[in-house]
């Protein structure tokens, strides 16, 4: 079946529509009582979360035992199982929820799913050991609707994931899918700019360039072979929204390429995806073999005359290949090493052809911008930084997940509301935004809202949005340290001041959190620094100082204390420790003598032991072992 | 460098691989990609084959897979073992976790056990941060690791 005008996609959109209908007014209400097949309910959708995250806590097995049951029941046929994409809520993951009564279980076993199929598909009563329990008021909540986790989100990147299924194009286009790029292509492709212009949507990859405007200089450099590369090289640590888009809505990002190829007169799209990525890479291939198959891409789509064609790039492990000229020599088969610019990609980028690259996440937003206007797209969001951003919560936080929330919003909020605040109820310290590029931010910045100018001026960044709490227990120098050897690592050694800048960063940090800093070395590193900020070749250099510049302006005074006074307030770095036994706790079990790697521990049974400082190591293995307390660290 | 023995099979089969993307240099990732799933590693002698079927200098394919991380000129081990090190990993302890790999497979990273068993490296997140700290060995991903599993983990895999 070929897809030949925007006629037929719309006939074909229609019977979707029928299809999801269940799922979508699920969507909209709250249902108290369950449904079941022996309470008369004719038809059942379940749906596991098939994202990487549940994947991980064996939601493949999940699936697997669903169908066995339901078909050792004999209701297979009238219950479906569904496996759409992340679901976001990660931390209380494998999640499975029940259409049409829209019970979202939390933490699901593989070995819950028989409880699951007879109590509540078949009984028609909820399992209400896997429901959701508020961690302030203790309630139970059987939807998400109602969970502080989804109440303040506003999902439009993440709109179809968790509830279509992304290796079915029909549901895809059942949510309006590809209704954008037919209206467009029906439409003058230079309205079609004006109108992502108009939306006031900016770079979701970090930096928030306007993307119209990219577009637009994209569309002036005229030459028979131009390219569309979507950016899928997710490398921040602790960001995984790139990859949960391609995972749940991979026609989304299909869909948008083909509008920008439209746009700037281009007809080759590219996909650079990291090789760590293997189920966003075959959701994207079964996205775009189908979307082939019924001539949404191709030659001629849509009887239009507009041919677009789409490949697949692979990474190989390289952070800095994020950066728009390193990727694109890494897809030309080279050591991904960024150039100079300009030339701007805009002008000479894939084997010096006219390039315009753009990150997943704004891909993501394209369609439904055009779908729903530009006005209502700028209506969301902040004077600068319009429409919403995904952010991928993590660290010592409660709600682990990822979360879509309008610009503007606060941390405080993203942390405390949707997060459910700090893990353990630890005091909070520190959320570090937009990875090894961006900075650490304090009590004192989280009533701020959140857009691409608040946080650059906080001295951190937005980045792909990242963004790891810390508690009272990290140690910010050691944080610091992290960043600059993970920096280290990827730079790619091009210019001076990352390659041999960076290094010595490091070893100055590394001599503070061994006790062996100085004051001076402070203001060195301050210094150097900036140095670095100022005068490194791309984007990965100039921002690799962040971490070490934000954590020396809102914690300076740890870094005194490791110098000054040599201690480590989180007791993160070893060599400032000192581990000792009380003798009034210790009971003289020996437990700790025994699991001492460095027969640093005698004493006599029954008696206080006493630790050697000279043969301690500092592993902490005494205070792990110690079951009454009687270890003392400072 | 040390070097590795590698058969004619192997350079018969990276021949092949190299054809199938038409010798084209601009394929040169995506070639090693394939080499390395089938052969495990892409040794130097195999190297030389990618340069002439390419028809590029030998130290630009060298220089290549040593800027990509992903790429290994030795092999790995049968299991082999990733513990992430991106930063929800890191804050949630996966430095202790590596500690223990090491000391439990008395390896340090980069490194293969003697037995060819076990290999041990680092990644940088596998998008699981909500079970951090996580490892994975082979395509498994374990979750919610503490030091105190690793050893219990390991001799799941003694066969």
């Amino acid at each position: 079946m070929k897809i030949t005008s925007a006629d037929v996609l719309e006939d074909i959109r229609r019977k979707a529509v029928q299809a999801l209908a269940v799922r979508e007014e699920s969507n909209q209400s709250v249902q108290e009582t369950a449904c079941g097949l022996e309470k008369g309910t004719p038809h059942i959708q379940i749906l596991c979360c098939g994202g990487t995250g549940c994947k991980a806590s064996d939601s493949a097995k999940i699936v697997e035992n669903f169908r066995a049951s339901l078909s050792a029941h004999g209701v297979a046929d009238k219950v479906d199982v569904v496996v759409p994409g992340c679901f976001g809520f990660c931390e209380k993951g494998p999640i499975v929820k029940i259409i049409p009564d829209n019970t979202f279980y939390t933490s699901v076993r593989p070995e819950d799913v028989e409880e699951i199929v007879t109590q509540h598909i078949i009984g028609g009563n909820k399992v209400e050991r896997l429901l959701y329990k508020d961690p302030g008021t203790g309630a139970t909540i059987s939807d998400s609707k109602h969970m502080n986790f989804y109440r303040k989100q506003m999902r439009i990147a993440l709109r179809n994931c968790g509830f279509i299924d992304p290796e079915n194009i029909l549901e895809y286009i059942a949510r309006d899918g590809y209704k954008a790029l037919a209206e467009s292509l029906q439409r003058d492709s230079l309205e079609v700019l004006a109108d992502i212009k108009a939306s006031g949507l900016r770079g979701r990859g970090g930096a928030g360039f306007p993307t119209g405007v990219k577009w637009e200089i994209a569309r002036k450099f005229d030459a028979p072979d131009k390219y569309v590369v979507c950016n899928a090289d997710e490398g921040d640590p602790g960001a995984f929204m790139d990859r949960s888009i391609m995972e749940g809505d991979p026609n989304s990002v299909v869909e948008a390429m083909m509008i920008c190829g439209y746009c700037i007169n281009a007809h080759h799209g590219l996909i650079y995806i990291r090789a760590e990525y293997p189920l966003a890479v075959h959701r994207l291939q079964v996205a775009i073999a189908q979307a082939e198959e019924l001539g949404l891409l191709g030659k001629n789509i849509l009887g239009t005359g507009f041919d677009f064609d789409i490949e697949i790039r692979y990474g190989a492990g390289a952070f800095v290949c994020g950066e728009e000229t390193a990727l694109i020599h890494s897809m030309e088969g080279k050591r991904g090493e960024p150039t100079l610019k300009p030339p701007f990609p805009a002008e000479a980028g894939y084997f010096g052809k006219p390039t315009n690259v753009n990150n997943v996440e704004t891909l993501a937003n394209v369609p439904v911008i055009l779908t729903r206007g530009p006005q209502w797209f700028a209506s969301i969001g902040t004077e600068k930084s319009k429409g919403t951003k995904v952010f991928a919560l993590a660290g010592k936080i409660n709600n682990v997940g990822l979360i879509e929330v309008p610009m503007g919003t606060t941390l405080r909020e993203i942390i405390y509301d949707i997060g459910g605040g700090v893990k353990n109820g630890k005091k909070f310290k520190a959320v570090q935004t937009g990875g090894p590029s961006g900075g650490c931010l304090t009590e004192k910045h989280l009533d701020i809202p959140i857009d691409y100018e608040s946080l650059t001026a906080a001295g951190s960044m937005m980045g792909s949005g990242g963004m790891i709490v810390m508690d009272e227990d990290d140690c910010m120098v050691s944080v610091a340290k992290f960043f600059l050897e993970f920096t280290v690592d990827e730079s790619c050694g091009k210019c001076t001041p990352c390659r041999i800048g960076n290094r010595r960063m490091l070893e100055i940090l590394t001599r503070i959190t061994d006790g062996r800093g100085t004051l001076e070395d402070l203001d060195k590193l301050e210094n150097l620094a900036k140095v670095i900020k100022d005068t490194a070749l791309c984007g990965l250099g100039q921002t690799s100082p962040n971490p070490v510049l934000s954590t020396l302006a809102n914690f300076r005074e740890e870094y005194v204390e490791h110098v000054r006074d040599h201690v480590c307030r989180a007791h993160k770095c070893k060599a400032l420790l000192t581990y000792s036994i009380d003798p009034v706790l210790c009971k003289g079990c020996s437990a700790c003598a025994r699991g001492c790697p460095a027969e640093a521990i005698v004493g006599e049974v029954r008696k206080p032991f006493v630790i050697n400082p000279e043969k301690c190591i500092r592993c902490g293995m005494c205070m792990s072992r110690c079951k009454f307390g009687a270890i003392n660290v400072i | 460098m040390s070097e590795f023995k590698v058969s004619c099979k192997a350079l018969r089969a990276t021949e092949e691989i190299c054809h199938k993307f038409h010798n084209d240099p601009g394929e040169l990732i995506s070639i090693l990609h394939e080499t390395q799933n089938t052969l495990g590693y892409i040794p130097e002698a195999v190297q030389r084959v990618i340069a002439r079927e390419l028809g590029i200098p030998e130290q630009k394919v060298y220089g290549v897979v040593t800027f990509y991380s992903f790429f290994s000129m030795v092999p790995k081990g049968k299991y082999p073992v990733s513990v992430c090190l991106g930063t929800a990993c890191y804050v949630r302890g996966s430095d202790k976790v590596l500690e223990e790999f090491k000391r439990v497979l008395g390896i340090e990273v980069g490194e293969t056990t003697p037995d060819g068993k076990f290999s041990l490296d680092c990644l940088r997140c596998v998008g699981a941060c909500g079970l951090a700290p996580v490892a994975t060995i082979g395509e498994k991903v374990y979750g919610r690791l503490n030091p105190s599993d690793i050893k219990k983990i390991v001799s799941e895999f003694g066969d």
